[in-house]
């Protein structure tokens, strides 16, 4: 997983280069980052993100007790959170759409979307591992032995919670004076 | 169900649609295969197959330039052929026959049963077909890439150009390889065998992990630049969209910023397989290993600081063009190193010239030809004229032909006997070393000059007053002398097919622990997974040294130090003379029999009937548990090609492609990686 991890760094890493790159490079006359962004909104997106990293944390400290319930309860808290970030992800995208902004539109309009659509692709990865977790341990397929499972998922999640904190830095939080 | 109670759940009966697959004969136990050898096997007769394509495609080129303004083809149709030739060298078969070669060959070399993850091996090799096919198919949709193996954009976002089977061709063979390059270095770090530190591994070990780990951080940044070239083509978006401010440029450092690293990917593996097969037919170890380690581990690092090296003439100005010029000479010098130390091998040694070694000589001679033209290419001055002439054509035919093809030879050549219990005849060999190498300056040489004189690459005829006609004309009979050579290797492989399985396991008298099992090994590769006390393993199992420095061989039965009372280790047999033949391991008597028995509990019965040595009387059936075969890769990597035309064409089929894959892996990962025992022998280790 690790090594894994340490390509997808790289994946991110080109992604956000391109992204850096291009910035402040749009060609007025079209929506740009300053006039679209909601920070505040971001912002309450990106904390249900991180807390999920917590119930993560939490499921694995579950099973590595060997508590089923709680671990299926942390796992499905996890998704859940996830869920709801891509939900918020989702309005976000359809509301940017809605005021002009589309992977068409412009330089800023492409390489937002990429990124953080990639971003959100692999969220949604990480649930779809998550429900699985939670069938397994349903069907009584997740003992304690098996805890390293659990263990590489929430590596997988981490790595994706931290990737986005390094998007809302860079793509949100710092200005581009445009 | 199972009861679920806090601390003592019960793992359930496991439930699946489909039974696991059992076969071990016949197609479908190739298609459900997990086990690495034959998964080499695969890659490589794929490689082969796909050698001789790329290789018409060569040919057809060179009909057409053989005369001035040649009529075979036309502009559209050349600029597929140089296109499709080149990703086919590339992708399709310098990487893949490295890969055959690190699969079959690797768990071997460090005693390993099989590789950390089987099935994603099987899955690797499947998606590495499927996307070489589905990059072919093109020609039957529309038409096949034609901008370039390097594709730069926004040219190579015209529709003309068909770049979009490229992207998503690439996409899924870099999905293949990064998956791959996680499962062998992850086998690398973590299975060797006992006493085999990073140190005493063989060299070609040492540069498959450094080749893992350069695929795992460079398929990543070719893989955004695909993405970003697919998402312009398809869904208009403007990653290189110069009239919405893009930079055409940033094609060009994602490119490169993978495709350095790549030629090293590329020529890493020959350069092991080098110095696998010196030592051997000089009869004297490696000389400088570490040294020779540490260079390969340089030219990794290093290869990341290079890559503008093939943007000098995009316009990055002075300072840019100097610090790359710098790290570019910078980085020939590990190589040099390694140059030096293979001549130091040879140096003094009793040399046997066979078809491996003739090779190996091939490729050092050639290497140092093309990397003293990518010298010279590091002059940034000199550059302007060589940079999009025939004269850079020369210098990556050199080195990758000349270099990984070459030493690829050479693998194929040493290992064969290995993997198929047959050695191939040495006299055809050399006659395809010879006319190979011969055929190959032929057409490369001239490359040289007329890339001076100033004909340009990717041009589809020239005109007869450019003064070029004699050179391209001779280049074109070298072309056909390679065709012929490949012919005589053909030829030698079906002949020696045809054969009967004599070899034994150690026909050339070998160094590292392949040798050790039978060929081909069984199964489960060795019966007893040997204990590692130095480089050079199985050498010194075999030879020591006397008082003199002289090699004498070990006798059988002699002590083989303190490991040998943990009977951990394969018989010691009797050292043997040049014509002597060797006592094979113990172990299946027919271990030479299908291509290794593919049974999930192979019996070793060590010491049955070879009564030799000490340390090894094991219980008889001894079972050892292999992964089952599985058809869940195959299903899932079916998925990306069907992903590939739904993404294309219609988003039905796409979702289709996603749901094939996510049920192949979930039906992956609800199995487990071996089937239990039916019923467990009452008797036996487990």
């Amino acid at each position: 997983m690790w090594a894994f991890l340490a390509s997808e760094c790289l994946l991110f890493g080109a992604l956000i280069s391109t992204y850096l790159l291009y910035r402040g490079k749009t060609i007025p006359g079209t929506p740009t980052a300053k006039e679209i962004y909601d920070i505040p909104y971001t912002s309450v997106s990106s904390f249900v993100l991180l807390m999920s990293s917590l119930t993560m944390v939490l499921a694995l400290a579950s099973i590595q007790r060997g508590d089923q319930q709680k671990l299926r309860a942390w796992l499905m808290a996890t998704a859940l959170l996830g869920m709801t970030f891509i939900s918020g992800q989702v309005y976000e995208f359809t509301t940017f759409v809605k005021e002009g902004l589309t992977l068409k539109t412009n330089l800023f309009g492409t390489t937002f979307f990429v990124l953080t659509g990639f971003h959100g692709v692999h969220v949604t990865v990480g649930i779809l591992m998550l429900l699985s977790l939670v069938g397994m341990s349903l069907d009584g397929r997740l003992p304690v032995e098996k805890s390293e499972v659990v263990e590489l998922v929430g590596l997988y999640w981490h790595f994706v919670d931290i990737v986005w904190i390094v998007i809302f830095t860079v793509v949100y939080l710092i200005p581009t004076g445009k | 169900m199972a009861a679920v109670v806090q601390d003592q759940v019960e793992l359930a009966p496991r439930r699946s649609i489909f039974a696991r697959p059992t076969a071990t004969h016949g197609v479908w136990s190739w298609v459900t295969t997990v086990d690495h050898k034959r998964i080499g096997i695969l890659y490589g007769v794929s490689s082969i197959f796909f050698f001789l394509v790329g290789g018409s495609e060569a040919l057809l080129i060179r009909l057409q330039l053989a005369r001035p303004n040649g009529t075979v083809v036309s502009a559209e149709q050349y600029n597929t052929l140089f296109t499709m030739h080149g990703l086919t060298m590339i992708f399709l078969v310098v990487m893949p026959l490295s890969a055959a070669f690190f699969n079959y060959m690797g768990p071997l070399m460090i005693g390993a049963r099989d590789v950390a993850f089987p099935r994603l091996n099987a899955f690797s090799y499947w998606a590495f077909l499927f996307g070489g096919l589905f990059l072919y198919s093109s020609f039957l949709l529309g038409g096949a890439p034609a901008g370039g193996w390097f594709g730069y954009a926004p040219l190579s976002e015209q529709p003309a150009s068909h770049m979009q089977f490229y992207a998503l061709g690439l996409l899924m063979l870099g999905i293949a390889s990064t998956v791959s390059a996680v499962n062998l270095a992850v086998t690398v770090i973590n299975m060797r065998a006992p006493g085999m530190s990073l140190f005493r591994m063989p060299v070609f070990v040492w540069m498959t992990l450094v080749v893992q780990f350069l695929l795992i951080f460079a398929l990543p940044v070719l893989t955004v630049g695909l993405f970003e070239l697919f998402f312009d083509i398809r869904f208009g978006t403007n990653f290189f969209n110069f009239t919405k401010g893009a930079d055409p440029v940033l094609w060009q450092h994602l490119f490169w910023l993978f495709g350095h690293p790549e030629v090293y990917i590329l020529i890493l593996p020959a350069m092991g397989i080098v110095s696998e097969v010196l030592p051997v037919f000089a009869r004297k170890p490696l000389f400088g290993y570490p040294v020779v380690v540490f260079s390969g581990i340089a030219i990794g690092f290093m290869g990341w600081g290079v890559w503008a090296h093939h943007m000098f003439a995009a316009g990055l100005g002075p300072v840019a063009n100097s610090a790359f010029a710098l790290s570019t000479m910078f980085i020939a010098v590990p190589t040099g190193v390694k140059i030096f130390n293979w001549v130091a091998t040879l140096w003094g040694g009793a040399i046997r010239f066979k078809t491996p070694l003739l090779f190996s000589l091939g490729f050092i001679a050639m290497f140092i030809i093309g990397g003293l033209s990518g010298v010279t290419h590091a002059v940034v001055p000199a550059d302007y004229q060589q940079t999009d002439t025939y004269y850079i054509v020369a210098h990556f035919h050199y080195v990758l032909f000349g270099g990984s093809i070459f030493g690829l030879f050479s693998g194929i050549y040493y290992w064969w006997p290995k993997i198929t219990g047959r050695v191939l005849s040495d006299s055809l060999g050399k006659l395809h070393f010879w006319l190979m190498l011969i055929g190959f300056n032929v057409t490369f040489g001239p490359f040289h000059i007329l890339g001076l004189q100033g004909m340009p690459r990717r041009i589809y005829r020239y005109s007869p007053f450019a003064g070029w006609n004699f050179w391209n004309f001779v280049s074109t009979v070298g072309s056909f002398m390679i065709a012929v050579s490949i012919l005589v290797f053909l030829y030698n492989v079906v002949r020696t097919q045809r054969r009967p399985k004599l070899a034994e396991a150690d026909p050339w008298d070998a160094r590292t622990l392949e040798w050790i099992t039978t060929s081909p090994p069984p199964a489960h590769n060795f019966d007893e997974i040997p204990v590692v006390h130095s480089v050079d393993e199985f050498w010194h199992r075999k030879y020591a040294e006397d008082r003199e420095g002289r090699l004498a061989p070990v006798i059988a039965g002699a002590s083989d130090g303190p490991d040998s009372a943990s009977g951990g280790e394969p018989h010691v047999r009797p050292g043997r003379p040049e014509a002597g033949g060797v006592v094979g391991l113990a172990g299946d008597v027919d271990g030479g029999g299908q291509e290794g028995r593919g049974d999930e509990y192979a019996e070793a019965e060590q010491g049955d009937g070879h009564g030799d040595g000490p340390g090894g009387q094991h219980g008889k059936g001894h079972k050892i548990h292999m992964p089952s075969p599985s058809y869940y890769p195959i299903v899932a990597a079916l998925g990306l090609p069907i992903l590939g035309y739904g993404v294309l064409y219609s988003w039905f089929l796409a979702a289709d492609g996603v749901l094939i894959l996510l049920a192949g892996l979930f039906g992956w990962a609800n199995e487990p990686s071996a089937e239990p025992e039916p019923e467990h022998a009452p008797a036996g280790a487990e």
